[in-house]
């Protein structure tokens, strides 16, 4: 966490005054599966529009679902990498018209979703309830032309494209625990993580892979909770806290002028910043929920699930806390979550284990391999060992970072050839008491300074050294030995 | 009266595989006896002769180079038009389905098709196979060949009356609370509603998907098992379908009913008319003299039966019939926006009695009604299904008329849907239930009209089953019903 969002948090925070901010977030994933979730079409984003069809997703009349495995396998996963109880479940319809929704009905779970009864841990060790995770299909997407924003209401014409419609979603149902528009952000962050680290989604928020629906309330603490909006439209991680946070003042603006927060859906406007009414409670659809007839009960029994749960990849958290323990790294934070977000983790403890100094091989990668991905081009033992010629002083931190720049344009490399190519010899300290002696003798000014007390002087001294070295003496064993010699 | 066409399928399929007579020739019969009297009867929507012949043809050109088309080769078979056929019209009797010719064949239809089967045509229907009576069609009513003044039963009314007068061998119907049943018995002919998940309904449009069945209608009772033991058995692409093979049901079908305990249902609701129980007391008699006993059970399932449907079924139906909005396919009246368009075409596309059950099935699904309605009925029929497991603990089968009466005229219920809907008081239980029953011809009732005896066995029974009902065929054909 930075400390600019550090910053945009506590503002917030502050801004809610004595009201307590109270959100609860539904996210929808696609599930990368191979085909749809009721269907053999192929799930692929990007093809020609309605060339992903078959009779099941245009609900042609006679058209029967037939349940897809993986996609139930991806849930599960889902479900237990969060934490959920996986249950014998039921399959819905969700009735309701609208063009691009081809059977007038979305297949969906209701009362007995697949996974009940979950939680999340942000970074910080902040536990998060899932209330459930379930499973169901999306539908087409419909593109109005001639109209204002994009809605139906008033376009010329509507396009739909029925690719989407049928690639299996779960909907991940957050329970209200989130006190702060940036938990909200760490929430959805984490979820990502974890939705991609168990192979379940790519969870891309911008191409609509990932969608997160915020409900939004707030209260004064101790009093019950407030009437809640639910805000959609929100594209990015960033979109999500600015809404949550605008959506918070307006609703103190109301209630402090002695109004009342109305039960609505509204609609986050990324350009003007704010959120608009999209529909209110009493125009809601009544869905007129049944089972799905089409469908018989799915049961998941213990052989199943347990073998899905001993599937599982490690979690980006357990990972997190390895690198960190391998390290001496915070577990919460930066380099540990930048390094473990890119997959690159297995790599740093693959330098350690070929003998390379943990701590640093951490800093190397995250501050050089972002193009890396989680197969780091350089071989751990080349890294490894340039982390061993830092340890044992025959590199500065500055000579360090050319080398490593080599080996990472290289693709690997001998650190110990290409230092030695550059010129960069280990200085002896017979070599380093000599120059610091000629700096002290050619800087009296500075050293009768540093002497009397005054630390900043002896960034004068430590110049002068290097600069005789033309950068080539360690920064620290300078300093260290002025240190020494003042007593 | 039926034609003289009317071969069982069992003998033409072996006539055609050994070269005795050609698929074409028995094709030409068929026709022939549809040009006859299609014109009064209106058993079609589509007759398919082109499609046939060329059907016909190929299993010809099978047998003669020596490769054996299937048990149903050279058979001409109707479908009910609510079973889709590939590139070929399927409308359920309905304007909304305007010029809609699916991209695929129904399971059934590919089933029979690889059998050797030859389709003659789409049958008639209650739009939707929504009706007692094939009065409900935006094509106009099917006529009894037995009388043409009076209608065939319904909703399947077209395939019972194809089967009835000749134009087809066999054909296929749709049963979701009687609608093979109930007009096999109104025009003689035997009509069997399998175990819900015996027969895939891929390809079926849905009525109401948790009761819908397809199943046969045929002359004897031996083509009918042929028949279900061809479309029947697992198919991968109905989840609901039953994960077996097709029931077995020649091998024992003539193995006599000696010791099976055949049960009278001692509070069935009355209503019935007194030529109907006649002949249903003869097929208790018939049944006992082949050495059957009948024991009295109880089975208030039939009492609750029809309010419990009525709101099921449409429940559903709404539902499985929101998705005709002119959007994708069939009718689309244009209007100023979408809403509008929805409701121009669903207005002008959907008849009377099929927007009543939508609206029906609706308002029973809405919040802050469906705990009292659709709720309960739910719970009604896991009662209905518990009424006959305990009726099955006590008897083999059980013995019911299929239809109150016999043939009615035509008009006679159309203005009064209650009248109509008692039509299906005996067969609506094992809907309910999921349950095999069938209907057999059963000798004559009032006007010299035909009367069916519905018999009816638990889950999977159907091999039991057959052979009730081919008992009762024999006692008849042995001059002893």
């Amino acid at each position: 966490m930075s400390a600019e969002v550090d910053m945009i948090a506590a503002s917030a925070a502050s801004a809610y005054g004595t009201w307590e901010l109270v959100v609860g977030l539904e996210v929808h994933t696609e599930l990368a599966t191979a085909t749809k979730l009721f269907s053999a079409s192929p799930n692929r984003f990007g093809d020609e529009p309605n060339t992903n069809i078959d009779p099941v997703t245009l609900g042609l009349p006679g058209a029967l679902p037939v349940l897809n495995r993986h996609a139930v396998e991806l849930a599960m996963r889902i479900g237990l990498a969060l934490n959920c109880r996986i249950q014998a479940c039921s399959f819905h319809r969700k009735n309701y018209f609208y063009p691009d929704m081809p059977k007038a009905y979305q297949i969906s779970q209701y009362d007995v979703p697949l996974n009940i009864d979950g939680w999340l841990d942000l970074p910080d060790g902040t536990r998060l309830g899932i209330e459930r995770a379930h499973l169901e299909e999306d539908t087409g997407k419909s593109t109005h032309v001639g109209g204002v924003g994009g809605r139906i209401h008033g376009s010329g014409g509507s396009l739909i494209d029925f690719n989407r419609a049928g690639v299996p979603l779960v909907e991940i149902v957050g329970r209200p625990d989130i006190r702060t528009s940036e938990q909200a952000r760490q929430y959805v962050n984490e979820l990502r993580a974890i939705l991609v680290a168990v192979g379940a989604s790519d969870a891309k928020m911008e191409e609509g892979s990932m969608r997160v629906d915020a409900n939004v309330s707030v209260h004064r603490p101790g009093e019950p909770f407030g009437t809640r909006c639910e805000i959609k439209n929100l594209n990015s991680v960033r979109s999500l806290g600015r809404a949550i946070d605008f959506e918070a003042r307006r609703q103190i603006d109301l209630i402090e002028a002695g109004e009342r927060v109305r039960q609505e859906t509204r609609h986050w406007d990324e350009g003007d910043g704010t959120t608009h009414t999209l529909r209110s409670k009493e125009d809601a659809d009544d869905y007129r929920y049944f089972l799905e007839p089409d469908l018989v009960p799915l049961v998941p029994d213990e052989a199943w699930i347990e073998s899905v749960r001993a599937a599982l990849p490690m979690l980006p958290a357990a990972r997190r806390t390895r690198l960190a323990q391998a390290t001496g790294a915070a577990a919460d934070g930066e380099a540990i979550a930048v390094v473990v977000e890119r997959g690159q983790d297995d790599y740093v403890l693959a330098v350690a284990a070929a003998g390379g100094d943990p701590a640093r091989a951490l800093v190397h990668v995250k501050e050089a391999y972002a193009e890396q991905g989680s197969l780091p081009a350089v071989p751990a033992a080349d890294l490894a060992a340039l982390t061993t010629m830092e340890t044992g002083g025959q590199l500065t931190a500055t000579q360090a970072k050319q080398v490593l720049a080599d080996l990472v344009a290289d693709g690997g490399g001998d650190p110990v050839a290409i230092a030695g190519a550059k010129g960069f010899e280990a200085m002896d300290a017979a070599t380093l008491e000599t120059l610091v002696d000629d700096a002290v003798a050619a800087n009296a000014g500075a050293w009768a300074k540093f002497q009397g007390g005054e630390d900043k002087a002896i960034g004068a001294l430590v110049g002068a050294v290097m600069k005789a070295s033309r950068g080539q003496a360690d920064g620290g064993a300078v300093t260290a030995l002025l240190r020494a010699r003042r007593g | 009266m039926t034609s003289e066409v009317a071969d069982t399928a069992s003998a033409i399929a072996a006539d055609v595989r050994t070269g005795k007579r050609t698929a074409a020739a028995v094709l030409d019969a068929h026709l022939a006896a549809i040009d006859a009297r299609e014109g009064e009867i209106h058993a079609f929507n589509l007759v398919m002769s082109d499609d046939a012949r060329a059907a016909a043809g190929a299993v010809d050109a099978a047998v003669a180079g020596g490769r054996d088309p299937g048990p149903l080769a050279g058979v001409p078979v109707a479908l009910k038009d609510n079973m889709c056929t590939r590139g070929v019209p399927t409308t359920c009797s309905s304007r909304i389905l305007d010029g809609w010719r699916p991209p695929y064949d129904a399971t059934v239809v590919e089933r029979l098709r690889a059998a050797g089967a030859v389709f003659v045509g789409k049958t008639n229907l209650d739009e939707f196979a929504m009706g007692s009576s094939t009065e409900n069609s935006a094509f106009g009513p099917t006529r009894n060949p037995h009388d043409t003044s009076r209608v065939p039963g319904g909703s399947s009314g077209g395939s019972a009356a194809a089967v009835a007068a000749g134009f087809a061998s066999v054909a296929l119907g749709s049963d979701t609370g009687g609608s093979i049943r109930q007009p096999a018995a109104l025009c003689g002919v035997v009509g069997v509603k399998p175990t819900y998940g015996v027969v895939s309904r891929y390809g079926l449009v849905a009525f109401a998907s948790s009761l819908d069945q397809i199943g046969p209608f045929a002359t004897t009772v031996a083509d009918a098992a042929l028949v279900v033991e061809v479309i029947g058995g697992h198919d991968p692409a109905d989840s609901t379908s039953i994960p077996r093979p097709a029931p077995a049901i020649t091998a024992t079908l003539r193995d006599g009913v000696e010791g099976l305990r055949v049960g009278r249902i001692t509070d069935l609701p009355e209503g019935a008319d007194p030529d109907v129980l006649a002949r249903i007391d003869a097929a208790f008699d018939a049944l006992c003299d082949a050495g059957a006993k009948v024991v009295d059970v109880e089975c208030p399932a039939f009492t609750y039966g029809l309010t419990a449907y009525y709101l099921i079924a449409p429940a559903e139906a709404s539902s499985n019939l929101a998705r005709y909005d002119g959007v994708r396919y069939g009718l689309r009246v244009p209007a100023a926006d979408t809403n509008a368009m929805y409701m121009a075409t669903r207005e002008s596309g959907f008849g009377d009695e099929v927007k009543r059950r939508i609206m029906l099935g609706t308002y029973a699904l809405s919040a802050g009604y469906y705990d009292a309605y659709y709720g309960k009925a739910l719970k009604v029929r896991r009662l209905i299904a518990d009424d006959f497991a305990r009726a099955y603990q006590h008897a083999d089968v059980l013995l019911t008329p299929a239809s109150p009466t016999v043939a009615f005229p035509i008009g006679e219920k159309t203005d009064n849907p209650l009248a109509m809907y008692l039509c299906d008081t005996y067969t609506i239980p094992a809907n309910l239930s999921g349950d095999p029953g069938m209907t057999v011809p059963f000798g004559t009732g009032a006007d010299g009209l035909p009367v069916g005896v519905q018999v009816l066995a638990p889950t999977l029974g159907e091999p039991t089953m057959f052979r009730v009902a081919q008992a009762l065929e024999d006692a008849m054909q042995g001059g002893r019903g």
